[in-house]
């Protein structure tokens, strides 16, 4: 347990040296993902490394990461704006930690869910939701992911995490979720 | 002015089968004004006991949901005539109606029954058209929708609707216990018959243009699938499996294709499949959004809907290939087409200035657009085979019901389920 806390509290820790969003929004990007996978040099990309090789090298302690809720990969949820299938720059770092799990893990599968809220056309929001799942396939191929390792499906508005007809509900069903199937 | 009439909630029993309560009840939400005046008088019934159908309510009630006719109350009636020569016009044309319906039901020996009916001008005095028919007691209410067709037909020179079928798909629970179920009832609601149920979504129910097929959406293998169902057997076939989004189909109107969506390529694009032979043609190339074809009735375009532009709208392309041609600019969102018979007119669902969806009709040649639905989360039109009515899905007191309106948008009713959701309505062809 303390080893873990730990560890997020040097990865908080490295986040905060980094300096904010601005620059979490460019590690989510392309160069980050290339210095993930190299996971040789520098203190960042040692630090998320040493996490994601910790995981894969060890079955029960990779088992107890998946589940840890104060570790990025507990969040398993990213929300969308309204008909939009861009991933905010405040969830990419969650996106990026599953990519470098999966990265370590090739075994592992995971299936992407898009959704949609309620309004409109049920077969356009079927599209609105896949585009969001390949959205975030996108970002997970990019680091380092394997094509095979992603499976995607659109629900679109047919399967609301919460049920109501107002903006609260809304933003809480436009959602990608990030579902791990079992070994 | 609106007014809620509760047109029926009767229990329906079927001869020999065990009591099936109905589970769509109608109710008109709006106008009858200018609708002719007609009176159905109760059929009379030459057996014992009490007639197994009211074959006259049926009627009226038919009648008046097309918005088209005003069924007299039948407190209201001064004699109930079952032959013509006991018709005293003047009893009719004192409570003012235009027309007149009269009847008989008389079980037939060996089982069965025969309808009799008869259509009369009260002013000319005289008969416009009568007919009789053998029918069995389960086909007792199918019957009695064949005697409004021609009611209909006879004094609007236009054909009825009302002996179709309507496909929706029902979701009752919710989380985990989410139960879905694709239904088809007759055109007013009654005799409901399950086609399939699951714990997976169940979506875009689309009629072959015979009526004896369905194609639909499954997410019963946790992704999504089309099937094409023979209503009569039961019997099925999956057609489109493939990586990602197999949706949104559409019968071509020689039945012998399905226009759908896939995103096999990493993104929804149209394609035609051939039924006969699985042949798949693809016809959009565009990283937008592309989806819900909608085959034209001389089945040499499509509309579908686009992101193309930059927002939904709808588009035509020609089934040969070419250049997608824009239909829609008024608005943000237009989406959803279903063609008029006449193939002069899209029924669409349409975001308006204030963000409420809602269905409209797009006249083809003009271009323009005319609101038909209230709602602020109206979707899924569908036309009736004659173009008089559209069938959408809407929502009242919180949960989806369904909703039809006349093509003017004058008159307006509501399908309700007894509990959980309806959605996704489809309007079958004419029954042959």
């Amino acid at each position: 347990m303390n080893i873990r806390n730990g560890l997020v509290g040097i990865l908080a820790l490295a986040l905060a040296l980094l300096g904010g969003c601005g620059t979490m929004d460019k590690r989510a990007d392309g160069d980050a993902a290339v210095e993930d996978r190299g996971a040789a040099a520098g203190a960042q990309a040692g630090i998320d490394g040493a996490e994601a090789r910790g995981l894969g090298a060890d079955g029960d302690l990779r088992g107890l990461a998946l589940d840890d809720p104060s570790s990025p990969l507990a969040t398993r949820t990213i929300y969308f704006e309204f008909d939009s299938s861009e991933v905010a720059a405040a969830d990419r770092e969650v996106v990026a930690a599953h990519a470098r799990y999966l990265a370590a893990n090739p075994q592992q599968q995971v299936v992407l869910e898009g959704h949609a809220d309620e309004r409109g056309s049920r077969e356009y929001n079927i599209g609105l939701g896949d585009r969001r799942a390949q959205s975030v396939r996108r970002m997970l191929e990019f680091q380092g992911v394997a094509p095979d390792q992603i499976r995607t499906v659109s629900y679109g508005e047919e399967k609301p995490a919460v049920e109501g007809h107002d903006e609260q509900a809304w933003s809480r069903n436009r959602r990608v979720e990030i579902v791990y199937m079992d070994q | 002015m609106k007014r809620i009439i509760p047109v029926f909630l009767l229990l329906v029993f079927w001869s020999g089968l065990q009591p099936a309560r109905a589970e769509l009840t109608i109710e008109i939400t709006s106008g009858t004004e200018g609708a002719l005046p007609i009176a159905v008088v109760p059929f009379a019934w030459n057996g014992p006991g009490t007639p197994p159908e009211d074959v006259a309510e049926i009627v009226a009630a038919d009648l008046a949901r097309s918005g088209q006719f005003a069924p007299l109350p039948r407190a209201d009636m001064l004699s109930r005539p079952a032959r013509p020569e006991d018709i005293r016009y003047r009893d009719w044309r004192a409570v003012g109606v235009d027309n007149l319906v009269i009847g008989r039901i008389v079980p037939r020996e060996g089982g069965g029954y025969t309808v009799e009916f008869r259509l009369f001008d009260v002013f000319r005095g005289r008969q416009l058209t009568g007919y009789s028919f053998p029918t069995s007691g389960e086909r007792l209410r199918e019957t009695a929708h064949r005697v409004a067709d021609i009611v209909y037909e006879t004094l609007t020179g236009e054909r009825g609707a009302f002996r179709t079928w309507i496909a929706y798909v029902t979701v009752t629970g919710s989380g985990d216990e989410r139960r879905y179920s694709l239904q088809v009832a007759d055109s007013d609601g009654y005799n409901p018959r399950t086609v399939l149920r699951s714990r997976q979504p169940l979506m875009s129910p689309s009629w072959s243009p015979d009526a004896r097929r369905l194609a639909y959406v499954s997410f019963e293998q946790e992704t999504a699938e089309v099937y094409v169902q023979e209503l009569a057997t039961g019997q099925r076939r999956k057609v489109a499996s493939y990586q990602g989004i197999n949706g949104a189909p559409s019968w071509s109107p020689d039945g012998r294709q399905l226009a759908l969506t896939l995103s096999q390529d990493g993104n929804a694009e149209i394609y035609i499949l051939s039924l006969d032979s699985g042949r798949l043609r693809r016809l959009t190339r565009h990283p937008a959004i592309d989806t819900e074809p909608a085959w034209a009735p001389d089945g040499r375009s499509l509309v579908f809907t686009s992101d193309r532009g930059g927002s939904p709208q709808l588009y035509r392309l020609a089934v040969d290939g070419g250049r997608p041609e824009r239909l829609t600019f008024e608005g943000g969102y237009n989406a959803s087409a279903d063609f008029a018979p006449d193939g002069e007119r899209l029924a669409l669902l349409h975001r308006d200035g204030r963000g409420n969806y809602r269905v409209a009709v797009q006249d083809l040649e003009r271009g323009m657009l005319t609101l038909v639905s209230e709602g602020r989360l109206d979707e899924s039109p569908s036309f009736a085979p004659n173009g008089r009515m559209i069938l959408y899905a809407t929502e009242a007191g919180g949960r989806g019901v369904l909703a039809a309106a006349s093509v003017d948008g004058r008159v307006g009713q509501r399908l309700r389920l007894q509990e959980g959701e309806v959605r996704e309505p489809a309007w079958s062809p004419f029954l042959e």
